[in-house]
């Protein structure tokens, strides 16, 4: 076994514990970061394939952004662990019938679509073409028109996202930056002269 | 040189082992020095803004205070570690490793000098991003791990802004991949060359504010230092650490600010380039010039945190989303139409 097995099999068994660990942990918080260590492996083995581009963007948006935002979300749940475990048995036909399916689908993608050699399309460019300028090259030219109508998708859920959050409420104490930086002091500060008062003597005679 | 001292020394290790021995000793070579200019920088930072206020700082541990930073270490590191009874014990320790590790290893990427550097990798900056990314992880575990509601709030505010600023210095990096046409430092720095006009501060300016201010926010420092906020939460997501795990913390806090002070330098000061390259100031070594000028940004964080006061957080939120990232957008199209539609397109390669 070389060292490069080795190291693809090191990152292959923390990929699968952390995915395996993502379904079965009870707390959700421990579930996402899971996943985060489950796409920090899997960001590992295609670096082992030469796609760093690919490698290091799974990283920056998934990692970086996405899981970040999730766990945001999940930290704000009331993690009630006994209801937690009551749905595990419930729910594990379904999952089984759909993990299944999935790795029937992958395993023919695999033979199939690449004639069961995976790393031949990144490898073939040789250990010193840019990956990240030939991916751009490819993405720009032949698959403009779907690389920009995916970017009007993404651009339209934002939009729709956005709109969703856009709800006056009437005890809303919103002030208007603009006129903020505009205030002077004399609209919230007004000085005024007053004689000095002589103190009153402490009363002392009781 | 160093090697064959290094070959001496190790000489009898099979070969994998030597690699991987000498790898190690490469990375000490950055980590030690690194760890040392950190202990360094909470004193300057703690002398700075001590004159800047009109008094003189620490000057009592040692000759003028030089040995307040070694008083502090030892003191942090044996204090008593202080688990919160009802926190997630594990999480919690684990918080502070996980905002270390990423300060520390973006530092690989990092070219020091024309042959200095770890590892000179096609995608250096797009692996700088992903891991400065990923330091908010050790605050916002930090914060959920501590069972406390400042700590959690303090987290929760990490996180958005966070996110928020890290769309801003994305875009200003596209900028700097768009000029030099590469996402490698060292090529990015040599595009560079020329002098000080030749630096990309100047077609890049918009962007170099964007970034150095995203900095800042990345960094969680003030102005923009609203996860901490002691006068609203304590101390925002480590108000529960004590000891080393504070201390941990406080050096990736650190590392961050010299490591956001060398990128700004390497992707808008020509990194190790001297400002005018003429024959006296061509002789210094490159090490000197990119110290010199990340030393002159990492003190404009503490002339900062010295003049302004803390942001209010929603016109953190305002700032970071309504302004410096519409300032990237705008400025990468001009960048794109400037550089292939008109005649000045020069100005921006």
């Amino acid at each position: 076994m070389t060292f490069l097995q080795f190291v693809f099999y090191l990152f292959s068994a923390i990929l699968v514990f952390a995915a395996t660990m993502v379904v079965t942990v009870r707390n959700p918080v421990k579930s996402a970061l899971y996943l985060v260590l489950a796409f920090f492996s899997a960001a590992c083995i295609w670096m082992i394939l030469h796609a760093e581009f690919l490698a290091i963007v799974l990283v920056l948006v998934y990692v970086g952004a996405v899981m970040v935002l999730f766990l945001f979300v999940v930290m704000m749940l009331d993690i009630d662990l006994a209801r937690l475990r009551a749905g595990f048995t419930r729910y594990l036909p379904v999952g089984g019938l759909v993990a299944v399916l999935m790795a029937i689908e992958i395993a023919l993608a695999l033979h199939i679509g690449f004639n069961a050699e995976p790393s031949r399309a990144v490898s073939a460019l040789g250990p010193d073409a840019s990956n990240t300028r030939v991916l751009a090259s490819v993405l720009y030219t032949e698959y403009v028109y779907a690389l920009e109508i995916a970017a009007l998708i993404l651009l339209a859920a934002i939009i729709a996202a956005i709109v969703l959050t856009m709800r006056k409420r009437a005890d809303h104490k919103y002030t208007d930056p603009g006129h903020q930086v505009t205030v002077k002091r004399e609209d919230r500060l007004k000085i005024i002269k007053m004689d000095s008062e002589k103190p009153q003597a402490a009363d002392t005679s009781k | 040189m160093i090697y064959d001292t290094f070959l001496f020394f190790a000489g009898w290790l099979p070969e994998p082992a030597r690699t991987v021995s000498w790898i190690v000793v490469k990375i000490l070579a950055i980590i030690a020095p690194l760890m040392l200019f950190v202990a360094y920088f909470t004193f300057a930072e703690r002398k700075v803004i001590g004159y800047i206020q009109t008094r003189v700082g620490p000057n009592r541990v040692g000759p003028k205070g030089w040995l307040q930073p070694i008083a502090d270490a030892m003191k942090l590191m044996f204090k008593e570690l202080v688990v919160p009874a009802r926190s997630n014990r594990y999480l919690f320790l684990f918080a502070p490793v996980l905002s270390l590790a990423p300060a520390l290893a973006a530092w690989a990427v990092i070219p020091f000098s024309d042959t200095l550097v770890l590892a000179n990798i096609d995608a250096g900056l797009l692996y700088i991003l992903a891991l400065t990314s990923m330091g908010v992880y050790g605050v916002i575990l930090a914060g959920w791990a501590s069972n406390s509601k400042y700590a959690f709030l303090g987290a929760m505010r990490s996180a958005a802004q966070i996110v928020a600023y890290e769309i801003a210095m994305g875009f200003a990096l596209v900028g700097v991949l768009m000029v030099a046409g590469s996402l490698n430092l060292h090529q990015i720095v040599t595009r560079q060359s020329g002098g000080f006009w030749e630096w990309y501060w100047l077609p890049l300016l918009p962007l170099m504010l964007v970034y150095f201010i995203s900095g800042v926010a990345e960094t969680n420092r003030a102005p923009f230092d609203v996860a901490e906020g002691e006068s609203e939460i304590v101390a925002g997501f480590h108000v529960e650490y004590s000891g080393m795990g504070f201390a941990v913390f406080f050096l990736a806090e650190y590392a961050n600010i010299i490591l956001i002070g060398a990128l700004t330098v390497l992707l808008f000061f020509g990194g190790w380039l001297p400002p005018v390259e003429i024959a006296p100031l061509t002789w210094l070594p490159g090490l000197f010039w990119f110290g010199l000028k990340t030393f002159v940004v990492c003190f404009l964080f503490l002339w900062l945190r010295a003049t302004f006061p803390r942001y209010r957080y929603d016109q953190i939120m305002r700032l970071g989303w309504k302004i410096l990232i519409p300032v990237t957008l705008v400025w990468i199209v001009v960048i794109g139409l400037g550089k292939f539609y008109t005649p000045i397109g020069f100005i921006f390669s």
